[in-house]
């Protein structure tokens, strides 16, 4: 968990946005970008900034699927379960990326914070399904072997660079 | 910055020379499914093979003209993403598919210096190779007016899009033509909605024109949530002055000075490439104060979205605009009359906004001509699905499902059949074999029961359980209901707890009624178009697939083969060696067995998790 105590950084987010409430999901989409997350820390802070109070940011916050509140791991699988990414079996390959980091639909980030698993309901690529993205980037006509191999060239990338 | 009508023109002309001066042109596909191909890769290796053979390389159309020039473009989408990463070199049209980095030596030896055409880069089909794009038969069967540019220009280049005479209707709008003028020839065009209501975008125009208030709004939906659709994320990332062209129009006709574009935060490629435009029109005096020295003034702001499927409908997504939580509201007042900030608002999706050049420069008449009587102009859809040629496409209005699949899409994967099609998203429905002769417009698919949606058509062969689609459709919606209203956020958990029942083999005869009775439900008392159209994909799977439900629940079948609690997972006796592989990867310890003898499967016990079947090399383990 992130304990901030320097906010210059989120104050360069709100001047960037402009301090007024509706700018709200812009900053949270940034301090997001910034944290990987959006630490509770920030909300009293921009509850101040923005004159808004903390249970309508924390409202705002959880109501949107692309904030978390918990921490995610450096590498971030979105497996997209679309309509046509689902007929052309993406469920397999959740499954197989669960297995191999020991994730599950309620534990979605490895405890060494490296690998996040989740799903997402369209990427918007369905002329490639099944697609899954790694960290914004897209890896298209997917399978469980491919995406085992993803992992496997992550995890030793890592191991190299420690 | 252009200050007046003549310099607009000026400019077109001395980038339309210049882009005349580009002998050969490549453009490289860098829509989003070809980026994932390794498109920016072979665009790079492209631009560096060319400067090595001592030719110009234009990478960005410039004033002064140089001798011998290839221009090298990052194009948007051309829409046959099947087949990518796609390169297409111009004037001679030819296309090129899969194309990987190690082809780029020969693409520029071959085609850019010399004229030749690469054989084995060209799509064929059944002994016929096609040389240039517009003979293929997944294009040659479209009409692709709006995206006309996608594919065909730099998706990332004002003047490229100045050259090919863009911003002209905006010209007409503001010298030749009043505010009223404008809205007429919309709405006498017949315009309808593309983001799937399909209400005339003209009448809602003069609506907004209307009210007295005098701060109103242009907003841009450009949410596209619906799973199996990305039309307007390729016209954003491949044509996306087009667009903000078509927000100019309607902020001008209707007294507007601000637009906001609300985009998706899953569609990074297209913020940016709206950011480049907006800027590049910015500089050039396009958008802002007193565009083209009119004292005229129409600015644009985009917004991202944050992952909520509701903000498609209007007034959630106006209330995500304002910094809240995206939650519809009781309508009246409707958005027209108090939308964004509670100001009057022309809120139309991206591909209706795409339109608007069109008809202002071509003219009512012309784009009448195009579709049917009450469905006018084209229609982009976004085919997927088991079909031979995924991608995007472009059909005029009223075009049969049967063109869409079999001439366009080339008809189904490895030899299935087919079985049903998927058109309109969550909010639609499902049409079978006896649908394949409707025509593709508003109404005829109000008729069956479907609806155009935002234009995703997610095509089923017989290998898909269409009760586990529905269960898909249903897990979706649940799970994007906002919450605010009792019959969507509580009837939709019900359906889908019992279309989880039926895939588990755990369904009755009384389940199915009680589905359509919540449908009806539903469907009459919720708030907004999430939860009116909820139930659509249930109550048309059970329209035409009622034989499997019954299979489902009777028989404790799936005739797909698909549900995995339905499964029947055996061994085959004669041909088991005894190996005990599968036992040993068993995760419920299933398997039991005695080494070179059949092992057996404990049906209770039995997951139907198939990781035995992967694993025996005797094809010995059997699925019914």
């Amino acid at each position: 968990m992130h304990e901030i105590s320097d906010f210059r950084e989120m104050d360069e987010i709100i001047a960037r946005h402009g301090a007024e409430a509706r700018n709200i999901i812009a900053i949270l989409h940034d301090t997001q970008a910034k944290y990987r997350y959006v630490p509770r820390a920030v909300f009293p802070y921009l509850s101040k900034k923005l004159g808004i109070s903390t249970a309508k940011i924390y409202s705002v916050a959880t109501f949107y699927e692309n904030f978390s509140l918990e921490p995610k791991g450096k590498y971030v699988f979105k497996i997209c379960d679309g309509t046509a990414c689902h007929v052309r079996k993406s469920i397999p390959i959740l499954e197989r990326l669960r297995k191999e980091l020991g994730l599950s639909a309620e534990k979605k980030t490895t405890d060494d914070l490296m690998f996040t698993v989740e799903t997402v309901s369209c990427l918007g690529a369905c002329g490639l399904a099944p697609v899954i993205t790694l960290n914004e980037q897209v890896h298209a006509a997917m399978t469980p072997e491919k995406a085992s191999q993803l992992i496997a060239k992550l995890k030793e990338e890592e191991e190299h660079a420690s | 910055m252009l200050r007046n009508r003549a310099d607009l023109q000026h400019t077109r002309e001395i980038y339309q020379q210049a882009l005349d001066n580009q002998k050969k042109k490549i453009l490289v596909c860098a829509g989003t499914g070809c980026v994932a191909g390794g498109a920016l890769e072979i665009y790079d290796k492209l631009t560096e093979l060319i400067a090595a053979q001592g030719l110009h390389c234009e990478v960005k159309l410039e004033k002064e003209p140089h001798d011998h020039s290839v221009g090298v473009k990052k194009s948007g989408c051309h829409g046959f993403c099947e087949m990518g990463p796609l390169v297409r070199i111009d004037p001679a049209g030819w296309l090129y598919i899969k194309v990987q980095a190690e082809d780029c030596l020969e693409i520029v030896e071959a085609s850019i210096v010399g004229d030749n055409f690469i054989d084995r880069l060209a799509y064929k089909q059944v002994a016929k190779t096609y040389q240039t794009q517009e003979e293929i038969p997944f294009y040659k069967k479209q009409t692709r007016i709006v995206l006309d540019h996608c594919g065909q220009i730099d998706a990332t280049s004002i003047n490229e899009y100045l050259a090919l005479g863009g911003y002209r209707a905006l010209e007409k709008v503001l010298f030749e033509m009043s505010p009223d003028e404008v809205i007429q020839e919309i709405d006498a065009s017949g315009l309808r909605g593309r983001g799937g209501g399909g209400y005339p975008a003209g009448r809602k125009w003069s609506q907004v024109k209307k009210q007295s208030e005098p701060v109103k709004y242009v907003v841009c939906n450009g949410d596209e949530g619906d799973p199996g659709a990305f039309m307007d994320r390729s016209i954003m990332e491949g044509d996306p002055h087009r667009m903000l062209q078509g927000m100019m129009i309607a902020g001008i006709a209707c007294g507007a000075e601000a637009g906001y574009i609300y985009v998706r935060a899953e569609y990074p490629l297209a913020i940016s490439r709206l950011e480049t435009a907006i800027e590049e029109a910015r500089a050039y005096g396009l958008l802002g104060e007193n565009i083209l020295g009119t004292g005229k003034k129409f600015d644009i702001k985009i917004n991202k979205g944050a992952g909520a499927f509701v903000c498609g409908e209007g007034s959630a997504l106006t209330a995500s605009i304002e910094g809240k939580r995206g939650m519809p509201r009781v309508k009246p007042p409707r958005t027209v009359e108090q939308g964004l900030f509670g100001k009057p608002t022309v809120l139309n999706n991206v591909e209706t906004f795409a339109n608007v050049p069109l008809i202002i420069q071509k003219g009512a008449d012309w784009y009448k001509s195009i579709g049917t009587e009450n469905s006018s102009g084209t229609k982009a859809f976004a085919l997927t699905g088991n079909i031979q040629n995924t991608g995007l496409i472009e059909v005029p209005m009223g075009t049969t499902l049967r063109e869409v699949i079999f001439d366009i899409g080339g008809g189904m994967r490895d030899g299935a059949a087919f079985k049903a099609v998927q058109i309109g998203g969550p909010s639609g429905g499902c049409l079978t074999s006896e649908h394949l002769d409707l025509p593709l417009d508003f109404d005829s698919l109000k008729k069956a029961g479907a609806m155009i949606g935002s234009g995703g058509l997610v095509v089923m062969d017989e290998h898909t359980c269409m009760v586990e689609i529905a269960r898909f459709f249903m897990n979706f919606t649940q799970h994007e209901s906002c919450g605010k209203c009792v019959p969507c956020r509580e009837g939709t958990k019900r359906m889908l707890q019992i279309l989880e029942g039926i895939v588990a083999g755990q369904g009755t005869l009384e389940d199915i009624d009680m589905l359509l009775e919540l449908a009806d439900m539903i469907t009459s008392t919720t708030l907004c178009g999430l939860g009116k159209s909820a139930a659509f994909p249930v109550v048309s799977t059970i329209k035409y697939f009622r034989d499997e439900y019954e299979s489902h629940v009777l028989e404790k079948r799936c005739p797909a083969k698909v549900c995995q609690k339905l499964k029947r997972i055996h061994i085959e006796a004669e041909l088991c060696r005894g190996c005990s592989k599968c036992a040993r990867l068993c995760p419920v310890n299933a398997i039991s067995g005695t080494i070179k003898q059949p092992f057996t499967i404990d049906a209770d016990t039995c997951v139907k998790c198939g990781a035995c079947l992967e694993s025996c090399a005797f094809n010995a383990i059997k699925e019914d």
